[in-house]
Parts: structure tokens; C-alpha cells; sequence
């Protein structure tokens, strides 16, 4: 024992050699805001005649880890407006909680919360681009689903740069590349929003999930669903894929132990 | 009144020599002038109702509500002086949201109405504020279902008892009424405002600690008394404003809103025609007595 209280209880350097603390950052700015830890994949969605539907599955990988199996990526705001999630967790959940605030003082007014799906992508979007702005994003890319102020269905997207852009169908993430091909097929432009039926939509969300499932390592087949009309919002938390074949499987080469 | 010319009551924080806070009893005093306002505690739910004096014919019929709500499931309504309500109100809502700051959920209400006597008694202490000119009637349900902690996303593990106790329950009507000397009780029926002793007179009738009076009814009781209390100030008119919270399987879902327009008006209506009812008895009583004094 000697008399400096700051050695005590540490491997001492005359046996183990001076401690190595090259490898932790003792300068520059905090980067860990940077990335993104807990992640959700894809969220895809579509116009219909008289509402949208959006649909994501809910997982929560951590890394390649599939680590929460019942995340629920689709979260209600007010009466007839949904935000679909990919990107960061805990990012969501923090703007979930911002969400709730501005809920809850909007119904403080007299005239209850009156804001609408596309109020609530514009006000999104800014509080993005101002996070991205300070060098301290949130780690998100939303889908906004509802309506507007004309009651028309809307559909829009922001992402952790602040970037927006809508369109009768969207998807997030990995769904960008699988589904929206498979959505152009199935609703191509020419083809008017009001021949779109509910039961169409909904039957293209499922078969767009069923190929992210197929593809892409960071999904799940377990899903939620939120159907929006001008009754509300009907939404389906613990829905599993049906008819899964991975029949396509047996033509892929070129991986692990197969022989070519 | 005795207190004038001691110079006891020119300061907050001073006491008399009896032991009185003459400055909050003055407060007292402009409470007494408002309006009145009750609130009605029932198994499933909590009524709340104010007389709204028109003090112009200029102000539009409906506008400036006198009950507001705090988070969802709370509500406040106050006799007195309307901006120190006002105040009150936006105090109550900081505290709400605080509380979600820090807990991830509702405040209960019996944890808001703590704070808000915790906040007004403040303003007792002190020379250079005055106390709070109104009593207010904090009206909630904390819910009885298990909630989701705000930006909860998933539901945890679905074996084990997750630390929850079984059987255990949670949740129900609150109603409390706060003072301006910061003091608060619970209530089964709380009154305040210039028709408070009709109005508790009525309340006390209504025998509400037995629990027996459906939500529905209580809406009824609430503007009925507010008419029954309305009796003193007759030569000014009033608007009944009368909100509700209910329990989760009950109307408003644990949310508090304004009772439906349909509704107020049969409640007003009933109100109205139980009032008259009174008044006939009344004046039939005052004949037959007539008629024992000719036959005197």
C-alpha cells in the first residue's frame, strides 16, 4: 500500500506493464450519436381508394443480432394518421414521446388535436433537418401515412437528413429496392388511385413484407399492418406471413458449402 | 371586519396575533364571488360542471371554457378570479408533463393535486406575491388497464411474472379540491363558488359515499344542482359548461371531454323541469297554508 489513493485497486504497472489506453478517444467530438445501434428494417405502404395502408414487420436487430421480435414500428397519431419507423429504436421512441406531447397539447385547444397526416410529415421533417443540421441526427426514415387537409389520402417520406419526397406507394430501407419494383408492377402510373381497392392494397403490403422476408437478413415474418379510411385507423400488431415458399431458394448458387 | 386597521392583513406571510393569514382569507373571499363550481365523484367516472356567468352579451355563447384539461385524463374547473385559474390550469399542465419527463406515463391524480397544493400554499409564504383568488376542482381517472410506458415498443417477455403482482388493482376516480391556503382533500362531491352551500346541500343528498350513482346520473345531479345553486343570483344569466371522465370501458375511455352537447342539453333540460317542479310545490304549499289561515 502507498500513499496515492488513485493507484489503489488497479493492476499495478511494475507487474502488468503501463495500461495501453491509446485505443480510447481521449479528443475530438462525441460521435456516437452518429450511428445507429438498435435498428428496424423496411416499412412499406400504399394509396388506396379512400385511405393508405402501411405495413412493417417487428423486428429489432442489433447489428446482425435479430434482437427484439415483437417491436411495434407503426405508431397511431390522433385520429387517422400513422408514422412508420425504420432506422434506430431509441431514436423512434424519442420521437414517439414527442409525438405524445404535441398530442396532448394540441387537445388542450378547444377544437381538439386537429393535425392532420400531412402537418405532422412537415413538422417531422424540420425537426430532422434541424437535428441533422447539428451535427446530431436522429436515425430515422419515416413514412407518414393519412390524410390531408383536403381529406385526400397522404403519403410521404423523411429521412435523418431531412429529405422528403411522397408518392402513391413508398417503402423505407431494404423495401426501397424489393418492394417498390414489385408495387409499380402491381399499381402501375397509369393506373388512377381510385381503382385501387383496400383488399388490393393490403395483398400487395403482404407480398412485398413476404419478399423482404425471403431477402433481406434483417427482417422478420412477423408483422403489423395499419389500415387508415376516413373511419380511422385499424391496426394489426401480431400478424404472421402466410403462404411462405421458399421453393426459390433451391436455384440460388454460389454460397456456403455448395458445390457449383 | 376585524382584521382592518390591525395591519396584519397588508402583507402575505404575516400572522396575526390569533394565528390568521388575513390575505388568504381575503382570498376566500374572491372565490366566493365566482361562480359556482362542483365536481361529482361516482365508481365510474367524475362529473364535473360550473356556472358560466355571462358578463356581456357581446361574448360568444360557447366560447372561453371555464373547465380545461390537463394531459388527457384530467380535468380542472375553478371559481374566482379567471386568470388565476388560468394560471393554475398551465401550472397543472408543466406538472403533468413533467411528470411524464420523468415516469414515461399519466400523472395520477392524486400525485397532481399534491403538487398544485404544494404550489399555491407557496404563494402564502412570501410579501411579495399574493395568494391564488380561486378554489379549484381537479377532476381524473388514473387508469385501471396496465399502460405501455410512453414509446414503449415492444411487450417483454411473454413467460414469467415480469414483477407483476397478480390480482392487484390499480387505477380509479379522483376528485380533489384545492384552497387558496394551498389545503386539499379528496371528495366524493366537491362545491365552491357563490352557490356553494346549495350546492353542497344538494351534494350531501346525493349520498355519494355508498357509490350507488352511475356516471349518467351524476351528469344529471351536476346540472340540476347548478341550477338549484343559480337560485341566489337569479337576475344574471349563466351558462351551464359540464365535462366528464370516465373509466376505460365507460363513454370517454379515461379521457376527459366535454359531456356531449345531445346530453348537456337533456340534463339541462331535466334540470330545468325538476327546478319547476319545486316551484309548484312551492306555491301549492303557500296556497293550502293561505287557505288555513282564511279558514283561521
Amino acid at each position: 500500500m502507498n500513499h496515492f489513493p488513485e493507484l489503489w485497486g488497479r493492476p499495478r504497472d511494475d507487474v502488468y506493464g503501463p495500461y495501453n489506453s491509446s485505443y480510447l478517444k481521449s479528443t475530438g467530438p462525441k460521435t456516437h450519436t452518429q450511428s445507429p445501434a438498435v435498428t428496424g428494417t423496411s416499412v412499406v405502404a400504399v394509396k388506396f381508394n379512400g385511405g393508405v395502408a402501411i405495413a412493417a414487420d417487428n423486428l429489432a436487430s442489433y447489428g446482425s443480432l435479430s434482437r427484439f421480435t415483437d417491436v411495434k414500428r407503426l405508431r397511431v397519431f390522433g385520429e387517422s394518421a400513422v408514422v412508420g419507423f425504420s432506422g434506430d429504436v431509441s431514436d423512434m421512441q424519442y420521437i414517439d414521446r414527442l409525438l405524445e406531447s404535441i398530442d396532448i397539447r394540441e387537445n388542450y385547444s378547444t377544437h381538439g388535436n386537429l393535425l392532420n397526416a400531412k402537418n405532422l410529415h412537415t413538422y417531422l421533417s424540420k425537426v430532422f433537418y434541424k437535428r441533422r443540421s447539428d451535427f446530431n441526427p436522429l436515425w430515422n426514415h419515416i413514412l407518414v401515412a393519412g390524410f390531408d387537409g383536403d381529406k385526400k389520402p397522404f403519403l410521404s417520406s423523411a429521412d435523418l437528413l431531412g429529405t422528403t419526397y411522397s408518392g402513391p406507394h413508398l417503402a423505407t430501407g431494404f423495401g426501397a429496392h424489393l418492394a417498390v419494383p414489385i408495387l409499380r408492377r402491381l399499381f402501375p402510373e397509369e393506373k388512377p388511385i381510385e381503382e385501387i381497392t383496400k383488399e388490393d392494397a393490403v395483398s400487395a403490403l403482404r407480398e412485398c413484407l413476404k419478399v423482404l422476408w425471403y431477402r433481406d437478413a434483417r427482417s422478420l415474418d412477423k408483422y403489423s399492418i395499419a389500415i387508415i379510411t376516413e373511419d380511422g385507423v385499424e391496426l394489426n400488431e401480431d400478424q404472421k406471413l402466410e403462404e411462405q415458399s421458399w421453393a426459390f431458394a433451391e436455384s440460388i448458387k454460389g454460397y456456403g458449402a455448395q458445390v457449383v | 371586519m376585524t382584521s382592518i386597521g390591525t395591519g396584519y392583513d397588508l402583507s402575505n406571510s404575516v400572522f396575526s396575533p390569533d394565528g390568521r393569514n388575513f390575505q388568504v382569507e381575503y382570498a376566500v373571499k374572491a372565490v366566493e364571488n365566482g361562480g359556482t363550481a362542483i365536481g361529482i365523484r361516482c365508481k365510474d367516472g367524475v362529473v364535473l360542471a360550473v356556472e358560466k356567468i355571462i358578463t356581456s352579451k357581446l361574448l360568444k355563447p360557447g366560447a372561453n371554457k371555464r373547465i380545461a384539461t390537463v394531459d388527457r385524463h384530467v380535468g380542472i374547473v375553478s371559481a374566482g378570479l379567471v386568470p388565476d385559474g388560468r394560471h393554475f390550469v398551465s401550472r397543472a399542465r408543466d406538472e403533468a408533463s413533467s411528470w411524464r419527463g420523468v415516469y414515461k406515463g399519466p400523472i395520477p391524480v392524486s400525485a397532481l393535486s399534491n403538487r398544485l397544493g404544494s404550489y399555491v400554499q407557496a404563494y402564502t409564504l412570501y410579501s411579495s406575491v399574493r395568494p391564488f383568488g380561486v378554489t379549484a376542482i381537479v377532476g381524473g381517472w388514473d387508469s385501471e388497464a396496465e399502460l405501455a410506458v410512453d414509446g414503449q415498443v415492444g411487450t417483454g417477455p411473454n413467460a414469467g411474472s415480469g414483477g407483476k403482482v397478480e390480482g392487484a388493482k390499480a387505477g380509479g376516480p379522483g376528485l380533489y379540491m384545492i384552497e387558496p391556503s394551498g389545503l386539499y382533500w379528496g371528495y366524493y362531491g366537491a362545491a365552491t363558488g357563490k352557490g356553494r352551500q346549495a350546492a353542497k346541500a344538494e351534494l350531501e343528498k346525493l349520498d355519494l359515499g355508498s357509490e350507488n350513482l352511475s356516471l349518467l346520473d351524476a351528469v344529471k345531479e351536476a346540472a340540476r344542482i347548478i341550477y338549484v345553486a343559480h337560485e341566489d343570483s337569479k337576475d344574471k344569466e349563466f351558462e351551464l359548461e359540464m365535462s366528464w371522465i370516465s373509466s376505460l370501458d365507460g363513454p370517454t375511455k379515461g379521457r376527459h371531454e366535454e359531456v356531449p352537447k345531445e346530453l348537456l342539453e337533456e340534463a339541462e333540460k331535466a334540470a330545468k323541469r325538476a327546478l319547476e317542479g319545486e316551484d309548484e310545490e312551492e306555491d301549492e304549499g303557500t296556497k293550502s297554508n293561505e287557505g288555513e289561515r282564511m279558514q283561521e
